[in-house]
């Protein structure tokens, strides 16, 4: 424990001292929120409320990046065969990771948080509470998923060609960029099946429904216990040596961290209510926007309007 | 002699379909600098893997503090400070944090302040890791190995790929250590080293000890008589070469001749007049007192550095 302590320091120091780390952890989330605020919002209070969702969905995903990247680069380097001769364990060098991480991205949603408040004027913020949990247990998921990421690739090459692949698919697939109810059917029916999407919806409930943790306990529920499957996982693929290969078996590893979301997404097809939700949801933010002196609020999805109608 | 620190029994290792180590034993007394002398992939680094707990043996008996590398190495880590080969830190941690964070580690430890200055990186000490020169590097290596008063220490080839003026400045530093009477494991594939820092000295090739003792002891197995090398314009044979006088005895390694001879000017006067009459010539000769590179010669009659 005290080892995770000066550990989790340690991982902090020098992150706050690379500067690509900050770009993506602060600038990047920052420029997003920014451009949703103020080109698909409009500048909209309701509207910014809405697509804070999204933009802090963003902002805690992007933590599997930095993460995997950083493990990798540990690996190959030799700098965690170091670590190894001294008494520490892989929950030790892992959890701290996840720590150090956790500490450097909650400011940042923060911000985002308070500069809707005070740069567009959001002064309905919905449940906190279902907020802070959400963002808290999705935080660690993620970072853990880039971690799992990082134990099954061999290089920094391969790393980056999953993360973009995981990426791209959290990002189009899940309501993060485009509203849910905007995209295709089929997305909408792959989307269940993301993380990502449960993250974004329990945010939108939270934020603009004011449901608190209990109403919110499916989303919150699979997102803590995917964290620590994911945990769990990673410990056991954790790999010190650069020269230690993946083995088949541990790719099998890998994919069981998929699983809590296979059943959630075959449970959510047969009795689930996230699409609806989304749906009524995007109705409400938008409709809200309509007497502006815009017309209503066109998120980024041009393409599809007619989704948007009723049915 | 009666109390080993550190015991390697018949020790085995395979990667795949290649045999690292080949049945390897040797025991290190307390307060006693060890070197595992040999060429590159003889097994040296395996070997010294397996006893700081990094890596698994196939077969044999291993045995470092008393302590199971592979059984307690939770424990084994707090008794033991190493210096490893192909091996980083951060490049944007400095110094002193890297001594600091990693003294930290432990129950029983040096003052971080003490190795900086003992070490000479007091003015590197808020330098980032990758600022350091080679050396510089290399040094923090030795201090960090050092932040747990380790009873055992080990050096995988510590002066590997430095230059010849910072080797000597390890070399001063590893000295200290030995003064101090600090058990040391090294491994190498430089002579000098081995000679000059180990009390003794186990000759690995092909995964086994191959001849083991002090340097001297070493040596004198081989004859401790003076050695002239020579090459000639014209092929000789060995036996001719044997048969001069002053010469006791005559190996051919890489097309040249290793004269060995208790009585260096007799031999050389025998050796011209030779290739005088036999119309030869000679391209280079040179004169050494015995090294273990010969004794790994005559063991092995390849040369030590390939």
């Amino acid at each position: 424990m005290k080892h995770f302590v000066t550990l989790t320091r340690n991982r902090i120091a020098l992150t706050m001292r690379n500067r690509v780390f900050l770009f993506f952890t602060l600038l990047m989330p920052m420029g997003m929120f920014f451009l949703f605020a103020s080109v698909f919002g409009k500048g909209e209070p309701l509207m910014v409320a809405y697509l804070l969702g999204p933009v802090i969905a963003l902002t805690v995903m992007g933590s599997f990046w930095g993460l995997s990247a950083s493990l990798v680069m540990y690996r190959e380097q030799g700098i965690l065969r170091r670590f190894r001769l001294a008494p520490l364990t892989a929950a030790d060098m892992l959890a701290s990771s996840l720590a150090a991480n956790f500490i450097l991205t909650i400011p940042t949603v923060v911000l985002e948080v308070l500069l809707a408040r005070w740069v567009y004027h959001v002064t309905q913020f919905g449940n906190p509470l279902s907020i802070i949990i959400l963002v808290s247990v999705a935080t660690i998921s993620f970072a853990a998923l880039g971690l799992i990421v990082a134990s099954v690739t061999n290089s920094m090459q391969e790393t980056q060609i999953i993360c973009q692949i995981v990426w791209f698919a959290l990002l189009f697939f899940s309501g993060a960029t485009f509203p849910l109810a905007t995209l295709p059917k089929f997305v909408q029916g792959l989307a269940v099946f993301l993380p990502a999407t449960y993250l974004v919806a329990g945010l939108q409930k939270a934020m603009l429904l004011a449901q608190n943790p209990w109403m919110l306990k499916t989303e919150i529920f699979v997102l803590a216990a995917w964290s620590i499957l994911a945990f769990f996982i990673s410990t056991q693929l954790f790999r010190w040596e650069p020269g230690e290969k993946v083995t088949r078996n541990a790719k099998l590893w890998a994919l069981a961290t998929v699983l809590p979301f296979l059943i959630l997404g075959a449970w959510e097809i047969k009795y689930g209510n996230v699409q609806t939700q989304s749906r009524s949801i995007y109705r409400m933010a938008t409709a809200a926007g309509e007497p502006a002196p815009a017309n209503a609020p066109e998120p980024a999805a041009r393409p599809v309007p007619s989704r948007q109608a009723p049915r | 002699m009666s109390n080993p620190i550190l015991q390697v029994e018949n020790l085995t290792k395979s990667y795949g379909a290649v045999e690292a180590i080949r049945g390897v034993s040797f025991e290190v007394q307390e307060g006693e600098v060890f070197g595992l002398l040999g060429p590159n992939g003889a097994g040296k680094t395996s070997t010294i893997e397996i006893l700081e707990g990094l890596r698994r043996l196939d077969s044999g008996r291993v045995s470092v503090c008393g302590l199971d590398p592979q059984r307690d190495p939770e424990k084994l880590k707090r008794e033991i400070g190493a210096t490893l080969q192909a091996t980083s830190l951060p490049d944007n941690m400095r110094v002193f944090e890297a001594l600091k964070l990693f003294a930290s580690f432990y129950e029983r430890r040096r003052d971080p302040e003490e190795l900086l200055k003992r070490f000479g990186l007091e003015e590197k000490r808020n330098a980032f890791y990758s600022k350091l020169s080679g050396g510089q590097k290399q040094r923090l290596a030795l201090a960090m190995a050092l932040v747990n008063d380790p009873r055992v220490l080990f050096f995988d080839e510590p002066t590997a790929g430095l230059d010849p003026q910072v080797r000597r400045e390890i070399y001063d530093i590893i000295e200290e250590l030995r003064r101090e009477k600090k058990t040391i494991v090294i491994t190498t594939h430089y002579i000098e080293e081995a000679e000059r820092l180990c009390d003794r000295v186990a000759i690995v090739d092909h995964g086994k000890v191959i001849a083991q003792g002090t340097p001297r002891e070493l040596k004198q197995r081989s004859g401790d008589t003076t050695r002239i090398e020579v090459r000639l314009a014209k092929p000789v044979s060995v036996e001719t070469l044997k048969g001069l006088d002053g010469v006791t005895d005559c190996q051919a390694v890489d097309g040249a001749f290793l004269l060995h001879c208790p009585r260096p000017p007799q031999a050389i006067v025998a050796l011209v007049k030779h290739l005088e009459a036999e119309g030869n010539e000679l391209t280079s000769l040179e004169i050494s007192t015995p090294s273990l590179e010969d004794v790994f010669i005559e063991l092995t009659g390849r040369r030590l550095r390939d």
